[in-house]
């Protein structure tokens, strides 16, 4: 209970360390941190019913999140020579306190969803609604195409920390699936920046949309 | 009100220019120096008594008034503050309201005392003190509030009180958070090293020390002994938090005046080990400390 707490709060925390960094490393690294401890999470909420779909599933999963994502975008940030500041539309602080406002909201909203069945933790599903808001946030709020790809993480890490919280009922199939689904997603994403900025020797979303064929 | 509660508030007058001392002490230590000695702002208070003042003939009666009623209202808010699970000398419901905003009024005059000169620097440091304490303060609140919610009390002797072991084990986390925010908010406030720098006198870079540029003599001592009780209040705040309870309330007394200088050796190991933050991150940091506090403050609600 208190280490799924914890973990719970490590997230939390390295999404609003996301919202309001500067650097596309650090941002990358703070991503793949995230990773690895949800990794851990299905195990630590499922203490007492351990078996061996809970083990590989954490094994997939920071392999993938903790190892593959990182240097995929780590290569995929010097391959196109791109610089390492963010550049967000919105600034750092009040990214900040936006997501301050979504946490706030993730909490308000789920004590007005009623939850089927009894959950690892209560602050699991807020939570996991709190993940979705910042990735969506970072989605349209940072011009980079790489921390676009790294919101797109922290979206699929909310989705994540909700299915391990209700994992007794949901097959490893899907987990599985939605695991490869995310691997093939980042792989297509980081070979399209790759070669967008190979051809028009930029990655900045704005002027993208300027691109009419 | 009994003997008890005469306690913290002696321990606050005597023992607070000593904090100082160790925090320069610490950082004399970490760069090889042999430093001033630990009792060296005692000394510089008497000095400091013993002269004239000097006033500038563009001041008016807000520049000599500003000292006194800053040390009037940090001194009220000493009186306040529990140390060691030993009550304050006044508690009521709500009085951590009250005592924000005796801090509020203490920086309130400081910042007008430096205006009243007409000195352009030193307006430039008060529009950043204000700046950054438009930041510090919400987070103070919350921190507070947080803890108000947390033990269901609203006074800050009825809210230290039960803030025990037992409460760590069932709450760690959302203490955890609260304390981190607290550290943040004390540098922040006692002009400390990630915000600013007490040792610099460059005009150009200073926040808390531009501002007092003009005072000389016993309101400066004044200004010096506000500023050391101000730091012995934020520590008793983060104490009152982390320290273990035990059934001896000397003993308790004796770990909490020993807290009180491990977070002045942990202020001066910081000092010595960080840079000074630009400024334009410095709003960055304190939002941070605000965004601590209201995680905190949310988790604890459910």
């Amino acid at each position: 209970m208190l280490t799924t707490n914890l973990i719970l709060i490590l997230v939390v925390l390295s999404n609003l360390k996301l919202l309001g960094s500067s650097r596309l490393g650090a941002s990358i690294r703070v991503v793949a941190a995230q990773g690895v401890v949800l990794g851990m999470l299905p195990i630590l909420a499922h203490m007492n019913e351990l078996s061996v779909r809970f083990a590989v599933l954490a094994v997939g999963t920071i392999a993938l999140k903790g190892v593959v994502f990182p240097w995929f975008l780590f290569r995929a940030v010097r391959e196109a020579e791109v610089t390492r500041e963010i550049e967000p539309y919105v600034g750092y602080v009040a990214s900040l306190v936006v997501g301050v406002l979504a946490l706030g909201v993730s909490f308000w909203m789920c004590t007005r969803l009623p939850m089927p069945e009894a959950i690892a933790s209560p602050w699991l599903a807020p939570v996991a609604l709190f993940s979705i808001f910042a990735g969506l946030f970072l989605i349209i709020s940072r011009k980079r195409a790489v921390s676009q790809v790294l919101g797109f993480l922290v979206l699929e890490n909310g989705i994540y920390t909700f299915g391990v919280g209700v994992a007794a009922r949901t097959p490893l199939l899907v987990e599985a699936g939605v695991l490869l689904d995310v691997f093939v997603a980042v792989f297509v994403m980081g070979i399209t920046i790759f070669h967008i900025s190979r051809e028009f020797d930029h990655i900045e979303i704005d002027r993208l949309s300027t691109l009419k064929d | 009100m009994n003997a008890i509660s005469l306690i913290p508030l002696l321990l606050a007058l005597v023992l607070s220019p000593l904090l100082l001392g160790v925090i320069n002490r610490t950082k004399a230590i970490f760069a090889g120096r042999c430093g001033q000695p630990l009792l060296q702002i005692y000394s510089d208070l008497w000095k400091l008594l013993q002269k004239g003042a000097v006033y500038s003939r563009t001041t008016t009666w807000i520049f000599r008034a500003g000292p006194m009623i800053g040390l009037a209202a940090v001194l009220t808010a000493v009186m306040l503050m529990p140390l060691g699970k030993c009550p304050a000398l006044l508690a009521f419901p709500g009085d951590f309201l009250l005592f924000i905003g005796l801090l509020g009024l203490m920086r309130f005059f400081t910042v007008v005392a430096a205006l009243d000169t007409g000195s352009s620097f030193e307006g430039m440091g008060a529009s950043r003190e204000v700046f950054f304490s438009a930041l510090t303060e919400p987070a103070l609140f919350v921190v507070l509030l947080t803890l108000a919610q947390q033990t269901g009390q609203f006074s800050l002797t009825a809210m230290f009180a039960p803030v025990s072991n037992a409460h760590w084990l069932h709450s760690g986390p959302v203490l955890a958070l609260v304390v981190l925010a607290l550290m943040i908010v004390l540098l922040a406030e006692n002009a400390r090293i990630p915000v600013d720098d007490p040792n610099t006198h460059l005009e150009l870079t200073m926040v808390h020390e531009v501002m007092v540029l003009d005072h000389s003599g016993p309101d400066l001592a004044f200004i010096l002994y506000s500023a050391a009780l101000k730091l012995w209040l934020f520590a008793a705040l983060v104490v009152g938090i982390v320290l273990p309870v035990t059934d001896s309330a000397w003993l308790n007394l004796l770990l909490a005046v020993g807290g009180m200088f491990v977070i002045a050796v942990i202020v001066g190991v910081i000092e010595s080990v960080m840079a000074r933050l630009r400024l334009p991150v410095v709003p960055q940091l304190l939002v941070g400390a605000g965004a601590f506090a209201a995680v905190a403050f949310l988790l604890g609600l459910t």
